[in-house]
């Protein structure tokens, strides 16, 4: 086991190369809607404990399927009205259990990204080989049923190994060249893009995803109220926003739709969306948008400033 | 860290639809639409927990939510607990006559033995009774003895017929847990609908080796107990919530037609002095709603039945 994951260097939040997003757009802002697929009865994996209770955990099981039978229509027209297309996280399983969501959202050209088979088959106690396999089969699934070469990753329940990142851009590279597998959402140390190093030294970026505005994280886990969570998300974009006029920023909300969909929260979330796509300089795009812009434009004088300033 | 072999990648039920066989893949918003009575297009259905906890918990396989968390004897939960049936829930029962709600009760069958006189009560009332499980250290769950299980539905659901003198259809079990087996039970003993499962906002058919039974929707995330004991919000915050949701439903309802409006609450959380006032704030805008149908969980099935 390593002090430090070794991806990225330290990089002071201030004085750093100028991002202007496209139309000279201060903030990034994207959407990542999980699509997930939980398994009622998984194998065990050595260190995680799929369900809580004994085999069939109906609570945890059935509320997560309300997700996907009810909760995905709703977060689906609501990201419609507000103009903003959906960057998948995918249990690429979805793609055989439910195609109709699927094709609900190529319709509306949706961005796909891996987000491995089940949420209920964790990364820990996998070989590099076993992981290699399992990312690989996710990429192929999200070719095969969207025609999209997958772009970025989110490891499956954010269960990782010390190879995840590096499996995820070897394997985009052999199936889809530099059109596949060139960022993360699996760290959390940034509010801009920032350039990952990889031992296959391809071009790679991590995407600023958020848990701190992630609905399962503050209804699940920290149990804000929903309007509350709604008053959090205006403040984030407020200060990003704010930030974004000397180097732009990205704003994620990773959502669940069974947490934001809920008919109790769904009001703030819709008046945070409101509030956030009525700002005139704000980019709504999608991760693989910001990830190639970014590539293109700023990630060879990331690299060079980043070197000045070791 | 890689003790996992290559059947860890086995996907036995990597093909359309669920995992399982108990129900089919739909999604909500593929369905044929329908009306509740008059025209209406929410129907609530309040549903109150009476249950019994009782001091010597044995907690297999956990302890339920909402039991005793302290060493035997656990007073200040148990009797908190009681405080439910001996006071909130007088204070319930003035409130839904004050808005004419129509409540279904969710009884343990140990209660409904414990409290004859409220129980006398809810039958002169006339409102539908089901059956919350035997008392609420009496899970179902997974690798539980199937006769132990099979003799537990059994009693559970005699016991309640007996006493209350209904048919008693209903099932919630105790922390809506259940065994592999809970489900075939329950037809095998009478059930016609069970609210254990809540991936759905309306009912629809789930397959038994008794038959099939219908799943109806009551939410969890809506509770009481859950918003504020376990979430920790405070009972404004419940009302707000429930209000917010009633004002999605209606609007949602105006294209999709008929929706429901579930609230499962308990007489010792939203009973004491100073919750009470919001629950009342909740049935007051809830009941002013000209497109609200108040209906026992049954009447709801019923019609939903009948229209498909």
């Amino acid at each position: 086991m390593k002090e430090d994951p070794g991806y990225y260097d330290y990089w002071p939040y201030e004085n750093r190369p100028k991002i202007k997003w496209p139309n000279g757009a201060q903030l990034a802002f994207w959407v990542a809607p999980n699509i997930e697929f939980y398994e009622l009865d998984p194998p065990p994996n050595p260190y995680r404990a799929p369900w809580p209770r004994p085999h069939p955990s109906v609570p945890g099981y059935s509320i997560r399927d309300w997700g996907n039978r009810v909760g995905h229509i709703r977060q689906m027209e609501l990201l419609e009205k507000y103009g903003i297309r959906g960057s998948i996280s995918l249990s690429t399983a979805i793609c055989d259990h439910h195609p109709e969501i699927i094709e609900l959202c190529k319709e509306r050209n949706w961005e796909f990204f891996s987000h491995g088979i089940y949420n209920t088959r964790y990364t820990y106690g996998m070989s590099e080989e076993l992981e290699r396999t399992m990312i690989k089969d996710s990429m192929e699934t999200i070719y095969k049923h969207t025609g999209q070469k997958c772009a970025g990753y989110l490891a499956p329940a954010l269960s990782h190994s010390e190879h995840t990142l590096d499996l995820f851009a070897e394997v985009g590279t052999e199936l889809f060249g530099d059109e596949g597998g060139f960022y993360s959402c699996d760290l959390f140390h940034d509010d801009q893009p920032t350039p990952i190093h990889l031992r296959s030294k391809k071009r790679f970026v991590s995407i600023p995803y958020s848990l701190e505005m992630n609905d399962t994280i503050a209804y699940l886990v920290q149990k804000v109220p929903p309007r509350q969570y709604g008053k959090a998300l205006k403040d984030n974009f407020d200060r990003l926003y704010a930030e974004g006029l000397e180097s732009g920023t990205v704003m994620c909300i990773p959502t669940h739709n069974y947490q934001v969909s809920c008919a109790h929260r769904i009001k703030a979330y819709e008046e945070a969306l409101e509030y956030i796509t009525g700002h005139s300089n704000v980019w709504v795009t999608t991760g693989r948008e910001i990830a190639s812009y970014y590539l293109e434009n700023y990630y060879d004088t990331a690299l060079a400033d980043i070197a000045a300033k070791q | 860290m890689s003790e996992l072999d290559k059947t860890y990648l086995n996907y036995p039920h990597r093909s359309y639809g669920m995992d399982h066989k108990r129900y089919e893949w739909s999604m909500l918003n593929k369905r044929p639409k329908l009306l509740w009575p008059e025209e209406k297009t929410l129907a609530l259905w309040i549903n109150v927990g009476l249950q019994f906890f009782p001091l010597n918990q044995k907690g297999i396989p956990f302890k339920v939510p909402g039991g005793m968390t302290k060493p035997y004897p656990d007073l200040r939960h148990y009797s908190l607990r009681d405080y439910g049936n001996r006071v909130g829930i007088y204070r319930f029962l003035k409130a839904f006559d004050r808005y004419g709600i129509k409540p279904t009760f969710a009884v343990s069958s140990r209660l409904a033995e414990r409290n004859p006189y409220l129980m006398d009560k809810i039958k002169e009332r006339g409102d539908e009774i089901i059956c919350h499980g035997y008392h609420m250290d009496a899970l179902h769950y997974g690798g539980q003895n199937q006769a132990e299980e099979a003799e537990l539905v059994k009693k559970s659901l005699e016991d309640l017929r007996r006493i209350s003198g209904q048919a008693v259809k209903g099932w919630m079990s105790p922390a809506k847990n259940e065994s592999e087996n809970t489900p075939d039970l329950l037809a095998a003993n009478g059930i016609t609908y069970f609210c254990d499962w809540v991936n759905d906002d309306m009912p629809y058919p789930f397959q038994t080796k008794h038959g099939v039974l219908t799943a109806m929707p009551l939410s969890t995330e809506l509770e009481d107990y859950f918003i504020i004991l376990n979430n920790q919000h405070s009972a404004e915050s419940w009302a707000e919530q429930v209000c917010d949701a009633c004002d999605f439903l209606l609007q949602e309802a105006k294209t999709e037609k008929g929706r429901i409006l579930s609230l499962n609450i308990h007489p010792w959380v939203l009973g004491q002095p100073h919750r009470i006032g919001q629950l009342e704030r909740v049935l007051d805008y809830i009941s002013s709603k000209r497109e609200v149908w108040t209906a026992y969980a049954g009447e709801i099935l019923e019609v939903w039945k009948e229209t498909l």
